[in-house]
């Protein structure tokens, strides 16, 4: 594992283009385009105002940056540096932007979630939604660029609209059956619409792509519900992650739930594995006390912290949550398939600084990895069944069915790493802390 | 006698005439008689308390039948009431469950309507929140004299990314988006079709190996008619077995089969106990040699298995250990030693020759740079 030079960011915007072949990132109101491999900076931008978002186009010519407090946004391109487009919310505010599939369009929703605004580069023109809903995830688009569902309010009642992402024709316009809808999501094929209700209801229903409901899914009634969904990347399962700290699998066939993981606090299985991260501090002697030998003493291979395996049963800490607060921190917040559809880690919230990791083959717990404070971030890589993990603190975790790893981050003035992204080729991997960044290349061969 | 009936004598040898006195006779006569009617009065005192004695046992055995009975109701009154008092026990011991059961309950449900409500405020005040947003910005649009619009500045326009030019919107593209989409649709349940077609055939596959398996299996037990008729019947319906009720047939076949086995296999069970029922001898027999040979097979097996791993451990033995001359090798190393040593007196003798020649040019020098000194100064 190599470890590049520590560089500035700010707001947590860094993003690796499509093609993986550039760096974007954004140092207040700069935006920064490096080469990934040799890390060179090949274009700077300099927008009007912080940036509070950016994102590439699908096809990595161009770069959207957004300033909310100023409702604009400048969109820049790879090719030509001096290509200029700037779009000016106005009065109206602007809350969030995205890209379209196509890389053409771009999807304004202006302040209070009046419309959403379709600006077309092609052609100026501009399209409006009208009634788009606040929630959770509110639009979302198929994987194939297609389609967009947005999840409408009116009159009390949800709507879904599905749009053509061709030319924003809007193909299907139904009612759904939640009480306020809290999410939708394609599948990865694109042919059905997963919807959810909020979490006083527990609701999942499913919508195929002409509009039909194919079939709802509620587990309990009462109790807080749904609290994250996700698809499996073959669309084979649909994993609900609750408020009772269960997660439910469906399968495509019949949507009915075929399994359930429990996040239970005394783990008594033994085909599971559980690592268990135990910090050492290495003892520094009189001698070795000046600020040189410490920054300097930390090479790859010299970690202060390692996993220890424990025998079952192993008893899991627990955090009850404030009962009276809202949206308590209970149940499964996290859920992420590995590429293969493989695995499913996940992450309970009253049992924050453990990651559970389920063999979906066998339907069973494979490993469980206790850290030594809250996790906050876990991906996999997108190419083979690697999970990295980061926990705040300055080290990189890495799990895959041969074991389990941490790594220190050797940065000069330590770098806490708050979150993580894979590259798209799982050759490397980004590590943002809070004002700055590191990338991490993986060895060739597999870990 | 009459003395010792307590009477005075009758007769007694001091008194003078021989003669017994009448009086005294009359007297005693008159005392017995006396007693006499004593006895009997007493006689018939005695029977009267003797009747009376009678009908005051009968009296009492008749009262104590009566209290024995009183008793045994009593008792069984009073088994029915301990009875009664246990399931009353019981009962109330339910009912125990059954509260707190329910109390249970009623707190669970009050959580949940605790975290219901604390969720509805949440929402309510963030609904709030956002209205007074929505007012004070409403108040100053209405305030603010120039209104900004929204308005797109690009330098020129670019191209779309798939190269092609944007069409109208019309009927036709609308007719053509929707067609997309349900080919779309179509083609991923063909997919699945498919999918499951093969997976359907794969499982039917798997089946009727099974069939002939198991068929395989009892036949080396059982007659023969029956397996023929069997085998005949699976291979003439390979081919319809797409239909509903030829596959129900497999499936009940698989069935019976797999009963015969399982009841083969249950009474080989029973059959493995040295001592054999005496009905199927026959069969007993054969299982037996059967597994006598099998026995006898796996014992040569292990037999042969050590001995290998006996060969195996001696030529280990020999390898690590080398041929026990060790002064053999102390012997080799010395050689090389010796060879390096001649290596190195070789080349010191060389480094001291050159050494010595590098002396004498050296000597020469000097001597001849003093007698060019020398010339040079003559």
């Amino acid at each position: 594992m190599n470890f590049s030079e520590v560089f500035k960011q700010s707001n947590q915007l860094c993003k690796v283009s499509p093609d993986g072949k550039y760096l974007a990132t954004c140092v207040q109101y700069r935006l920064v385009v490096r080469d990934v491999s040799t890390l060179q900076i090949l274009q700077l931008y300099t927008c009007l105002d912080q940036i509070s978002h950016m994102d590439w186009s699908s096809d990595s010519l161009f770069i959207l940056c957004a300033m909310y407090k100023r409702g604009l946004v400048q969109v820049w391109s790879m090719e030509q540096p001096d290509w200029h487009c700037k779009i000016d919310e106005g009065s109206i505010g602007l809350v969030s932007s995205r890209w379209s599939p196509d890389g053409r369009h771009i999807l304004n929703t202006t302040e209070f979630h009046l419309r959403v605004t379709v600006w077309s580069l092609c052609t100026k023109a501009v399209s409006y939604i009208k009634y788009p809903k606040v929630c959770q995830k509110g639009a979302d688009f198929s994987r194939d660029g297609c389609y967009m569902a947005l999840a409408e309010r009116r009159d009390c009642k949800d709507y879904v609209s599905v749009f053509v992402c061709d030319d924003w024709h809007l193909l299907r316009h139904f009612e759904t059956e939640t009480q306020d809808l809290s999410g939708l999501e394609w599948s990865p094929n694109g042919c059905v619409l997963a919807v959810w209700d909020s979490c006083l209801e527990y609701k999942v229903l499913l919508y195929s792509l002409d509009g039909r409901l194919l079939s709802a899914y509620s587990a309990y009634d009462w109790s807080l519900g749904v609290k994250s969904v996700t698809w499996s990347p073959s669309s084979q399962f649909l994993a609900i992650g609750s408020y009772d700290e269960k997660v439910r699998i469906l399968n495509h066939i019949t949507w009915k739930k075929i399994t359930q993981f429990e996040h239970v606090a005394s783990i008594n299985s033994t085909k599971a594995v559980v690592y268990k991260e135990v910090e050492k501090r290495t003892a520094v002697g009189s001698d070795d006390l000046s600020l040189h030998n410490i920054t300097i003493g930390t090479t790859l291979f010299n970690t202060q912290s390692k996993y220890e395996i424990c025998p079952p049963p192993v008893q899991i800490p627990v955090v009850k949550p404030d009962p009276d607060r809202a949206n308590p921190k209970i149940g499964v917040s996290t859920l992420a398939f590995s590429s293969d559809s493989r695995y499913l880690a996940t992450k309970n919230d009253n049992m924050a600084s453990v990651v559970w990791v389920w063999d979906m083959q066998k339907m069973s717990l494979v490993a469980v990895l206790q850290q030594t404070s809250a996790v906050r971030c876990f991906q996999w890589d997108p190419r083979r069944p690697r999970l990295a993990l980061c926990t705040g603190n300055t080290k990189l975790y890495l799990w895959s069915p041969a074991g389990c790893v941490s790594v220190q981050v050797p940065a000069e003035g330590g770098l806490q790493v708050q979150s993580l992204s894979w590259h798209c080729s799982g050759d490397s991997l980004i590590l943002l802390g809070k004002e700055q960044l590191c990338l991490c290349y993986m060895d060739q061969e597999d870990k | 006698e009459v003395s010792s009936l307590g009477l005075p004598p009758l007769w007694t040898e001091s008194s003078g005439s021989p003669e017994v006195n009448v009086m005294t006779v009359l007297n005693c006569m008159y005392d017995l008689i006396h007693l006499h009617h004593k006895g009997l009065r007493t006689l018939e005192n005695m029977e009267v308390e003797q009747l009376k004695s009678i009908s005051n046992v009968d009296y009492l055995k008749l009262t104590s039948t009566q209290l024995k009975e009183q008793l045994e109701l009593s008792k069984r009154e009073n088994t029915g009431l301990l009875e009664r008092e246990r399931q009353l026990h019981l009962k109330v011991k339910s009912l125990q469950n059954c509260l707190k059961n329910e109390k249970d309950e009623v707190q669970k449900l009050q959580n949940i309507i605790a975290s219901r409500a604390s969720q509805y405020n949440h929402e309510m005040k963030r609904k709030e929140r956002e209205f007074d947003k929505l007012k004070e910005r409403l108040n100053q649009l209405l305030v603010d004299k120039k209104e900004k619009k929204p308005a797109i500045d690009v330098l020129n326009n670019i191209g779309r990314a798939d190269g092609k030019r944007s069409l109208w919107k019309t009927q036709k593209t609308e007719a053509k988006h929707e067609e997309e989409m349900y080919k779309t649709l179509l083609s991923d349940y063909d997919s699945r079709q498919r999918e499951m077609l093969l997976e359907n055939a794969e499982l039917k596959k798997l089946l009727q190996q099974m069939e002939k398996e198991m068929l395989s299996i009892l036949s080396s037990k059982k007659s023969t008619e029956l397996v023929m008729s069997d085998l005949f019947d699976s291979s003439k319906e390979s081919v319809e077995l797409y239909c509903v009720h030829s596959r129900e047939k497999l499936t009940n076949r698989i069935r019976l089969q797999w009963r015969r086995i399982k009841s083969h296999v249950e009474r080989l069970d029973s059959q493995g106990s040295p001592d054999a029922m005496g009905a199927n001898k026959t069969d007993d027999a054969a299982s037996q040699e059967t597994h006598v040979e099998e026995m006898n097979r796996l014992k040569l097996e292990i037999q042969q298995c050590k001995d290998f791993i006996q060969t195996q451990q001696q030529l280990l033995q020999q390898q690590l250990r080398p041929p026990c001359d060790e002064e053999a090798t102390s012997l080799l190393s010395d050689c090389y030693m010796l060879q390096e040593k001649e290596c190195f007196r070789e080349e010191e003798k060389s480094l001291e020759e050159q050494r010595k020649f590098l002396e004498r040019e050296r000597g020469n020098f000097t001597e001849a740079a003093i007698r060019l000194s020398h010339e040079v100064i003559d």
